[in-house]
């Protein structure tokens, strides 16, 4: 077999559900483990960083607020990829990994405009402006949750999957709007000052909080995300089993009839 | 506490309330959907595959 044969075969067999449901029972430990480690080394250093010259005390509100920012995106581009799972190579768990990051990425897009308006209100002096950045994200929210209403309208997920994935891949075009807004348009948000050519503009001394914080948010939401896809395969096959159970009366009614 | 000490605390607490219901949700979720299952498959009811398995088909 050739070496790039591994990994999709690899890929192929995680899509059997009781492989997945056994790896995720080793996995959301360990995560779950590793995100309180890192969490806790990343709050130690976010509160020992120093303040900052203009913005004062109010800058540690930055190392929640952009993480939070950070993973609203790389969890709408990860249900992006679901969603090529789901149309091109029809994987099963690909819906599933869909279906259960929209609520995840919903939680972290409202906290990202809600830490953000937080921080606005002593630094800008208003809680909320209508300017490109804020906007898009707000968007990316009520993206959420269309997604989160379009994967639970129906019964049968199989039903959803298809329009859920063509709408996901159709909002995909949001994100690198939400990116470059603050240089396309003229905003009151700051320009990026970590992800940007030429590297960071922020103090190492402030970088490093940020980035582990980061790290232990995307650890929370690996964490979460493989917790709800375990929830998300026992749902449909409780939804399997019951229709099962009512096949079964309606046989046992009509043999009773007889 | 100055002012923007207040505003701190509120985004952090704000943070760690949401991130709370949020685990809280995935958890239960996850805790009644395994109870449904074991109901089901204490009522006798199960996967072809399962029945296969054990021989019961």
């Amino acid at each position: 077999m050739s070496e790039t044969g591994v990994p999709a075969r690899n890929l192929a067999l995680l899509g059997n559900p009781t492989r997945f449901l056994a790896l995720a029972g080793t996995l959301v430990p360990l995560l779950a483990g590793a995100t309180v480690i890192v969490g806790v080394v990343g709050l130690f250093l976010a509160f020992t960083a120093p303040e900052d010259y203009q913005q004062g005390i109010t800058v540690r509100i930055m190392y929640i607020h952009v993480p939070f920012a950070w993973l609203s995106m790389f969890c709408y581009t990860l249900m992006a990829v679901s969603a090529l799972g789901t149309l091109v190579w029809r994987h099963p768990l690909a819906d599933v990994a869909l279906k259960a990051a929209a609520p995840i990425g919903a939680v972290f897009t409202a906290l990202a405009l809600v830490t953000g308006s937080v921080w606005g209100k002593p630094m800008w002096g208003t809680w909320w402006v209508w300017d490109a950045r804020l906007t898009s994200v707000f968007v990316l929210f009520l993206m959420y949750l269309g997604l989160i209403a379009l994967t639970r309208a129906f019964d049968d997920p199989s039903r959803s999957a298809r329009a859920a994935a063509v709408m996901t891949l159709v909002g995909f075009i949001n994100i690198p709007i939400i990116k470059f807004s603050v240089e396309w348009w003229n905003t009151l948000h700051q320009p990026a000052s970590v992800l940007r050519m030429g590297g960071p503009t922020i103090d190492p001394s402030m970088l490093w909080p940020l980035l582990v914080m980061a790290a232990a948010m995307t650890l929370l939401f690996l964490t979460l995300h493989v917790a709800a896809m375990r929830t998300e395969v026992l749902r449909r096959r409780v939804s399997v089993l019951q229709r099962m159970a009512a096949r079964q009366a309606e046989h046992a009614a009509g043999r009773a009839a007889r | 506490m100055s002012a923007h000490a207040a505003y701190v605390t509120a985004a952090y607490a704000l943070s760690a309330a949401g991130i709370a219901a949020l685990i809280g949700w995935v958890w239960l979720d996850y805790r009644g959907r395994k109870r449904d299952l074991a109901m089901l498959v204490a009522a006798g009811i199960r996967r072809r595959s399962e029945r296969a398995r054990d021989g019961t088909a």
